[in-house]
C-alpha cells in the first residue's frame, strides 16, 4: 500500500474502468433498440395529470 | 394542508413526537454546556408542537384512503413553502454579510451576529434550507408524475421534511450560540448529524420504495439526477462527519481524520456537495420542469444520459481542486484539476441539451417569466461550470484563490443556477398543487424575474472585479521585489463593490419578497380550478 503503488492503481485501472464505464453508459444510450423507449420516454412527462 | 394518515401512521407519528420530546429531555438532563441545553429544549419543543399538530386531527375519519392511484401531495405543499420561507431568511442575512463586510460596524457588538457566525447561516440557510427543501418537495412530486404513483406512504414523506428542518435549525441556532465542527457545509455537530442521518436514510427508502411501485416501465432522467443526489449526499454526509464527541453532554467532537487526510475529506465532501446537491438535484428539477413548461421534450433523452454518467463519475475525482498548493501530494491535485477540466463537456451538454430544446419556444420564453427563470439557469449553469473548469486550472486558481473571484463563481451558480431553476419550479408547481388557474399575479412574476436577474448581474460583476484586482493586487511586485500594495489598501479597493454586490443582494432579496407575496395570494385565492392541471403559463392541458 504505497503511494507508488496507487499511482500505478490509478494510471492504469482506474483510466480502463473510467474508459469501460464510459462505453457502457454510451452503448446504452445510442442502442438503436433503446431509441424508441427514450423517445417514449421523452414524452411522458406530458400525460400525467394530476387526477390519473 | 392536511396530513389525512392512515390509523398506524397516526400512531407513528404520536410515537415519533415522544421520541423527540425524550431526546430532547435526555439532552437537557445529561448536558454539560448552554448550547447543548439549549439543542436540547429545541428537540423537546419541536416534539411538543409535533405532538399538537398530530394529535388534532387523531380522531378525523381519513379523507381518502391510501390508493397508488391518488398522489400524496402535502409534502410537496409544505416543502415548497418551507423552502420559500428558509430563501427569505437565507437572503436576508446573506445580504447583511454582504453589508458587514463593507461596514465592519454592522455587528452591533454582539458575538452571535460576528462575520464567523452569520456566514455560516447564511450559506446553510440558502444551500439546506432553501435548496434543500426545494430539491426534497420537487423529487416528490416529479417520482409522483413520472412513475404515476403515490409515494409508499404517507408519514415517510412528513416526518422526513420535519426531521430535515429541525437539522436546519439546530445547524443555524448552533453557529450563531458558537456551535460548529469547522468543516465548510458540514458545520453542524455530531448530534445534528446523526438525526440528518436518519432522515436521509428515510428519505433514501421513500424514493427508492416509489421507483419501484412505478406503473411507467422506464425511470424517467429528472429521476436518476434525483438519486445520484440523495445516494451521493448520504456518503459524503456520513463519511465527512465521522467524528468523536468530546462527551454525550457536549456539542462540541473532534474528527475520525487529521491533517491534510482531513482537508482531502472535507474538500472530497465540499465539492461533491457542489456536485450532487447543488447540481444532480437541480438537474433533475431541469430535466422535468422546463421541457414541461416549454411544452417540448427534452432536445436529446440520449445525451442526457451520456452526461448523467458524466457528472456522476467524473464529480468524485474533483475536489482536490479546491487544495491547489497545499500539503496534498502534487499529483492528487493534478487529477483533481483533469477530471475538473474534463467535467466541462457532461456540463455543458447539459445546458445545451436545455437550451436546445428551449429552440422552437423562444416565444414562450419571452412571454412566460417562469420558462424564462429556467432558461437563464441554464444560461447560468453554462457559464459558471465554464468559470469552475477554468478556476481548477492550477496557474488559474494561484490568481483567484482566496479573492472574491471564488465568491463570483459561487453566486453565478448558486444565484444565477441554482436559485433560478428553483423559482421556476416554484411557479411551475404551485399554481397546480393548489388547483389554480395560473399564479395570483404573472407580472409580479416578472418583476422578480427583473430584480432576480439584475440583481445576480451586479452580484457577480463587482465579484469578478474585485475578485481579479485583489488576486493582481497580491502579486504585483515593485523593482526592488517588495508587495507593491499592502493587504490593506486592496482592502480599500474592495470598498465600492461590497456596496455594489450588497446592492444587487438587496435586489435579490427583494425579488424573494415578490415571489413569497404572490405565492402567497396564489394559494388564499379562492379560485379554483377542479380536476384539471394548468401549466405554468395558465394555459389548461385539459382534464384528465
Ligand atoms: C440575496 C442573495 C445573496 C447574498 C447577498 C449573498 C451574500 C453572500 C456573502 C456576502 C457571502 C460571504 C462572502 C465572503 O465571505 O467574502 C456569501 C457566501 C456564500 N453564499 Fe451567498 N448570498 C446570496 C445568496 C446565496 C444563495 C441563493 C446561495 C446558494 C444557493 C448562496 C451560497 C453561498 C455560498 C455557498 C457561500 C460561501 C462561498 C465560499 O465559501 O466560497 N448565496 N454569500
Ligand atoms: C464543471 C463544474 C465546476 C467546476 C470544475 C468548479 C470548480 C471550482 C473551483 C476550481 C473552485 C475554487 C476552489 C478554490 O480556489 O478554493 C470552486 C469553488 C466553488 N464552486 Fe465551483 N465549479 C463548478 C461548478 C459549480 C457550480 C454549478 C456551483 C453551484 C452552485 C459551484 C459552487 C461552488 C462553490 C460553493 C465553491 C466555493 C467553495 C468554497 O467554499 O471554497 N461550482 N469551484
Amino acid at each position: 500500500m504505497t503511494h507508488d503503488f496507487f499511482v500505478m492503481l490509478s494510471k492504469s485501472w482506474g483510466l480502463f474502468y473510467l474508459i469501460f464505464l464510459f462505453g457502457i453508459a454510451v452503448a446504452y444510450a445510442l442502442w438503436p433498440a433503446n431509441k424508441e423507449k427514450f423517445d417514449r420516454a421523452a414524452k411522458s412527462i406530458f400525460h400525467d395529470q394530476d387526477e390519473k | 394542508m392536511t396530513f389525512d394518515f392512515s390509523p398506524a401512521e397516526r400512531d407513528a407519528a404520536i410515537g415519533t413526537s415522544f421520541v423527540a420530546i425524550l431526546i430532547g429531555v435526555v439532552m437537557m438532563v445529561s448536558s454539560q454546556s448552554a448550547a447543548f441545553t439549549t439543542h436540547g429544549a429545541m428537540f423537546f419543543a419541536f416534539g411538543v408542537l409535533a405532538f399538537f399538530g398530530f394529535a388534532k386531527d387523531y380522531n378525523k375519519p381519513q379523507a381518502q384512503p391510501y390508493s397508488r392511484d391518488v398522489y400524496y401531495d402535502t409534502p410537496i405543499k409544505l416543502g415548497i413553502l418551507l423552502s420559500i420561507a428558509w430563501a427569505i431568511f437565507g437572503f436576508f442575512i446573506g445580504d447583511w454579510v454582504a453589508w458587514l463586510l463593507a461596514y465592519p460596524d454592522l455587528t452591533f457588538d454582539a458575538a452571535w451576529s460576528s462575520f464567523g457566525r452569520i456566514r455560516p447561516a447564511h450559506t446553510t440557510a440558502v444551500i439546506f434550507g432553501f435548496g434543500g427543501n426545494a430539491l426534497m418537495a420537487t423529487s416528490f412530486h416529479v417520482v409522483q408524475r413520472t412513475c404515476r404513483t403515490s409515494l409508499p406512504g404517507r408519514y415517510g414523506p412528513i416526518f422526513i421534511l420535519l426531521g430535515y428542518n429541525l437539522f436546519c435549525l439546530l445547524a443555524v441556532t448552533g453557529y450563531f450560540l458558537g456551535v460548529t465542527q469547522s468543516k465548510e457545509y458540514a458545520e453542524p455537530e455530531w448530534y445534528a448529524d446523526i438525526l440528518l442521518t436518519v432522515v436521509w436514510v428515510g428519505y433514501f427508502f421513500v424514493f427508492l420504495n416509489t421507483l419501484a411501485r412505478r406503473e411507467e416501465k422506464h425511470i424517467y432522467v429528472a429521476n436518476w439526477y434525483y438519486i445520484a443526489f440523495i445516494v451521493v449526499v448520504a456518503l459524503l454526509h456520513i463519511v465527512n462527519n465521522l467524528a468523536v464527541p468530546v462527551s454525550f453532554g457536549d456539542t462540541k467532537s473532534y474528527s475520525a481524520f487529521s491533517g491534510v487526510q482531513d482537508a482531502m475529506t472535507q474538500w472530497w465532501y465540499g465539492h461533491n456537495a457542489v456536485a450532487f446537491f447543488l447540481t444532480a438535484g437541480f438537474l433533475g428539477m431541469m430535466y422535468y420542469y422546463l421541457p414541461k413548461a416549454a411544452g417540448r421534450p427534452i432536445f436529446s433523452y440520449r445525451m442526457s444520459i451520456i452526461s448523467f454518467w458524466g457528472i456522476t463519475f467524473m464529480y468524485m475525482w474533483a475536489g482536490s481542486h479546491h487544495l491547489h498548493y497545499t500539503a496534498l501530494p502534487h499529483w492528487v491535485q493534478t487529477l483533481g484539476m483533469t477530471f475538473s477540466i474534463v467535467l466541462l463537456v457532461p456540463s455543458w451538454a447539459s445546458a445545451g441539451n436545455a437550451l436546445l430544446t428551449l429552440n422552437g419556444a423562444w416565444d414562450k420564453v419571452r412571454d412566460n417569466a417562469t420558462l424564462r427563470f429556467m432558461m437563464v439557469a441554464a444560461v447560468f449553469y453554462g457559464l459558471s461550470t465554464f468559470e469552475g473548469s477554468f478556476l481548477a486550472i492550477r496557474p488559474v486558481n494561484s490568481l483567484s484563490h482566496y479573492t472574491d473571484w471564488t465568491i463570483g463563481h459561487v453566486h453565478s451558480g448558486a444565484l444565477g443556477w441554482v436559485a433560478f431553476i428553483t423559482f421556476g419550479a416554484i411557479y411551475s408547481v404551485v399554481p397546480q398543487l393548489w388547483k389554480r388557474e395560473r399564479m395570483y399575479s404573472p407580472a409580479l412574476v416578472e418583476v422578480h424575474f427583473w430584480l432576480a436577474l439584475a440583481g445576480t448581474v451586479i452580484y457577480v460583476f463587482a465579484m469578478w472585479n474585485s475578485g481579479i484586482i485583489q488576486g493582481l493586487m497580491w502579486r504585483t511586485y515593485s523593482e526592488n521585489g517588495t508587495l507593491t500594495y499592502s493587504f490593506i489598501e486592496s482592502l480599500e479597493a474592495m470598498h465600492p463593490y461590497y456596496i455594489a454586490r450588497a446592492v444587487g443582494g438587496l435586489l435579490f432579496l427583494m425579488g424573494g419578497l415578490v415571489c413569497a407575496y404572490n405565492v402567497w395570494k396564489t394559494i388564499s385565492s379562492s379560485k379554483i380550478v377542479g380536476r384539471v392541471s394548468t401549466s405554468p403559463d395558465g394555459v389548461l392541458e385539459g382534464a384528465a
